[in-house]
């Protein structure tokens, strides 16, 4: 095990697959020469060249479209969106095209590309510059969407991701790059579909991904304290494929839970996870299901604004007191 | 005959080495392509039955009076070259060596359908015989051909991408991202992409003229610095001389090259556009006179290697093949239910 930060493990990851296989290639702007926006690929050109590390014009959908073909036809890119915001241009490309191939081409196309950048809020980016796109990306069949939380979960779902057949889209923690942690050495795949306990509890589930685990594990640290309530936190990693099973069988062992996420309410992973626990442990239930959210609004920019606008220890304190009829 | 536009790059010209472009290509070949055209045609006007009848559904867009384009490309195609287009693609798919039968029992939604009945009319692959689709939003496929271009260059094949698109794409933001990525590629040698602009003057309803203030289509790629020519895409050995030169300047360069073939949409938009308020039964009437199947006979007629005699054998073969494709997509069985949730992810992922 050696210590690395979020961005080094995701670094090595895509390293080790290039020096692997010849058909993984990056794309992207400003991924070469300037070292990419958020260092993930620094001096990556220098190791791999121009032809495997391709700096593109600011052209999402057609850059994005560009590295569908060579995944259709032979190669495996790895395709950097400077921001997930930016996506929205290609997502037409995304969904049409990468997501549907292999359904409309009856079997004959492979679409083996992995899409990944940096998702979330937090740092004053503001509206435009501020989303959690994983269940926008999450409804669509044919992709396959995950947010690794841990220097070893983002290295070894990057391996699995470039290993796999199908697109990934694959959400970084960008509030995340710099936090440390223990990585594996060597090929430690982390499979999808899998989600992880990130700690053990008996009394409720509190259920995230991304950089909202941190925040859990948080709040279970004060519950356990203050209240002497065991929270058992749940990092679901994988969006889709989405690991029922975990969920289920905790919620069995707690009888509450609660689901937080960055992104607006409707619509959302929480509300998906809302329906799996009702529909599979319903009898189990002692209290309704919770879900703390991002506030209704576009992202704004004033510091104490943002703030309340996402969720914090003490919103999913409360939540958790709601689920546990306690006052707090 | 075909007139060179040149940005930065001079392409080697293969066809004027001395001989008339017409040489290119014997006139049993010629004969041979008529035979396929006049298949193609009759394929598309079965169908077209189909729609009518309500057992093909969906959207059908036929190829009628744009043969001799994706006939005459197709001479310069190669083993392990690729073609993609938008969904005007049963003729591409067919001249490809796609199974008539299989193509019909597609737009029948049959489970012995190019693509199992998945797709439909607008996606119809051929994977193994070159062809890659088969796509329904407009203009969404040119980046696709860029990027399998850069793989051929990145596998150092030696395979070209034919890569059509129609006037109505050109509009579209894809296709100036695209292009501007393969002038780029190209800098390097990575991007054997030709571009082919089947220009049949609109895009549903909308002629070029109502499109753009720029009615040269092809000098669009200029900007890009992609060489580019025009060709009369009704003269199948035009196209063939065309093909051949621009396709050898592709494989030898890397470079991307582009052709504006000028054609006509002789037919509707799709089976639904019966009203054609767009434009006027005069043009259709005039353009029909240069309906490149009619064109051809009157060539072969020229060149003596066949008589009226000889054609109508050829026509009458042609329609007991679209009355064998009929047949085989009618008389095939739906789907299997099963194949609802397959080909969503790789089977050994072992996802639905
Ligand atoms: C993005 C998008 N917008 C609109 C349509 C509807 N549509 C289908 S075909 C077509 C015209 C395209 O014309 P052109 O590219 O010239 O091809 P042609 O039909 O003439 O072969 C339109 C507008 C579509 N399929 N995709
Ligand atoms: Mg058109």
């Amino acid at each position: 095990m050696a210590v690395m930060t979020y961005r080094d493990a995701l670094k090595s990851a895509l390293a080790d697959e290039m020096e692997r296989d010849e058909s993984v290639v990056l794309i992207g702007e400003d991924i070469g020469l300037y070292g990419g926006t958020h260092l993930i690929t620094d001096k990556l050109i220098d190791r791999f060249g121009k032809k495997r590390v391709i700096d593109t014009p600011i052209a999402e959908g057609g850059f994005t479209g560009a590295a569908i073909g060579m995944a259709m036809n032979g190669m495996k890119p790895v395709v950097e969106m400077m921001t997930w915001n930016f996506s929205f241009l290609a997502s037409d490309q995304i969904i049409q095209n990468a997501a549907k191939l292999r359904y409309f081409s009856g079997g004959q196309v492979s679409v083996p590309i992995v899409i990944r950048g940096p998702n979330g809020g937090g740092v004053q980016l503001s509206a435009q510059h501020t989303h959690s796109l994983e269940g926008f990306y999450g409804q669509f069949p044919g992709l396959k969407v995950v947010a690794p939380a841990t220097p070893e979960d983002v290295k070894g779902m990057m391996l699995t991701a470039i290993r796999d057949p199908d697109p990934v889209i694959f959400m970084e923690a960008g509030a995340l790059y710099g936090t440390k942690g223990e990585v594996p050495e060597g090929d430690a795949t982390v499979p999808f579909g899998k989600a992880r306990i990130a700690r053990e509890g008996s009394d409720i589930s509190l259920i995230s991904y991304g950089r909202q685990v941190n925040l859990l594990l948080k709040v279970a640290d004060q519950l356990a304290k203050e209240q002497d309530v065991q929270a058992e936190v749940i990092d679901l990693r994988s969006i889709r494929p989405f690991d029922s099973e975990t969920i289920i069988e905790s919620v069995k062992k707690t009888n509450r839970a609660v689901v937080v996420q960055e992104q607006w309410r409707w619509f959302s992973v929480a509300s998906e996870v809302a329906a799996i626990i009702q529909e599979h442990a319903f009898d189990y239930l002692d209290a309704p299901v919770e879900r703390v959210s991002g506030a209704e609004v576009p992202a704004p920019y004033a510091r104490n604004l943002e703030i309340a606008a996402f969720p914090g220890v003490s919103q999913v304190i409360e939540a958790a007191n709601r689920a546990l009829y306690r006052k707090g | 005959m075909a007139t060179t536009h040149h940005t930065n790059e001079t392409p080697t010209d293969v066809a004027s080495n001395g001989t008339a472009p017409t040489s290119t290509v014997s006139p049993e070949t010629l004969l041979d392509y008529y035979r396929q055209m006049v298949e193609v045609r009759l394929f598309e006007e079965a169908a077209t039955r189909g729609f009518r009848q309500g057992k093909v559904g969906g959207y059908l867009h036929v190829y009628i009076g744009q043969e001799a384009l994706a006939r005459g490309f197709l001479d310069a195609f190669r083993k392990g070259d690729k073609t993609i287009t938008a969904y005007r693609d049963h003729a591409h798919v067919l001249f490809q060596g796609g199974d008539p039968k299989a193509t019909m029992a597609e737009l029948y939604g049959k489970g012995t359908g190019l693509v199992k009945g998945k797709g439909g009319s607008m996606h119809l692959f051929d994977v193994e015989n070159g062809m890659w689709g088969g796509y329904g939003i407009v203009g969404a496929h040119i980046p696709l051909g860029v990027g399998m271009a850069y793989s051929e260059a990145y596998r150092e094949t030696g395979n070209i991408i034919q890569l059509y698109l129609g006037d109505g794409a050109i509009h579209n933001g894809y296709f100036h991202e695209s292009a501007n990525l393969a002038g780029l590629w190209g800098k390097d040698g990575m991007c054997p992409c030709l571009f082919i602009i089947e220009n049949n003057q609109y895009g549903m309803g909308t002629s070029v003229e109502r499109a753009t203030a720029n009615t040269n289509l092809g000098s669009k790629f200029d900007s890009y610095a992609i060489p580019w020519e025009k060709v009369d895409a009704m003269d199948l050995e035009a196209v063939i001389a065309v093909a051949h030169k621009a396709v050898d300047y592709v494989r030898e360069t890397g470079k991307p090259y582009a052709v504006e073939a000028m054609t006509y949409r002789l037919g509707p938009h799709g089976a639904a556009d019966f009203l054609e308020q767009y434009r006027s039964k005069d043009e259709v009437r005039e353009a029909r006179k240069r309906d490149p199947i009619g064109l051809l006979e009157q060539r072969l007629l020229d060149l003596g290697v066949t008589d009226e005699e000889a054609m109508e054998k050829i026509r009458a073969h042609a329609k007991e093949l679209a009355d064998e494709a009929v047949k085989f997509a009618e008389e095939s069985p739906e789907p299997d239910l099963s194949e609802l949730t397959t080909d969503v992810y790789a089977p050994e992922t072992g996802l639905i």
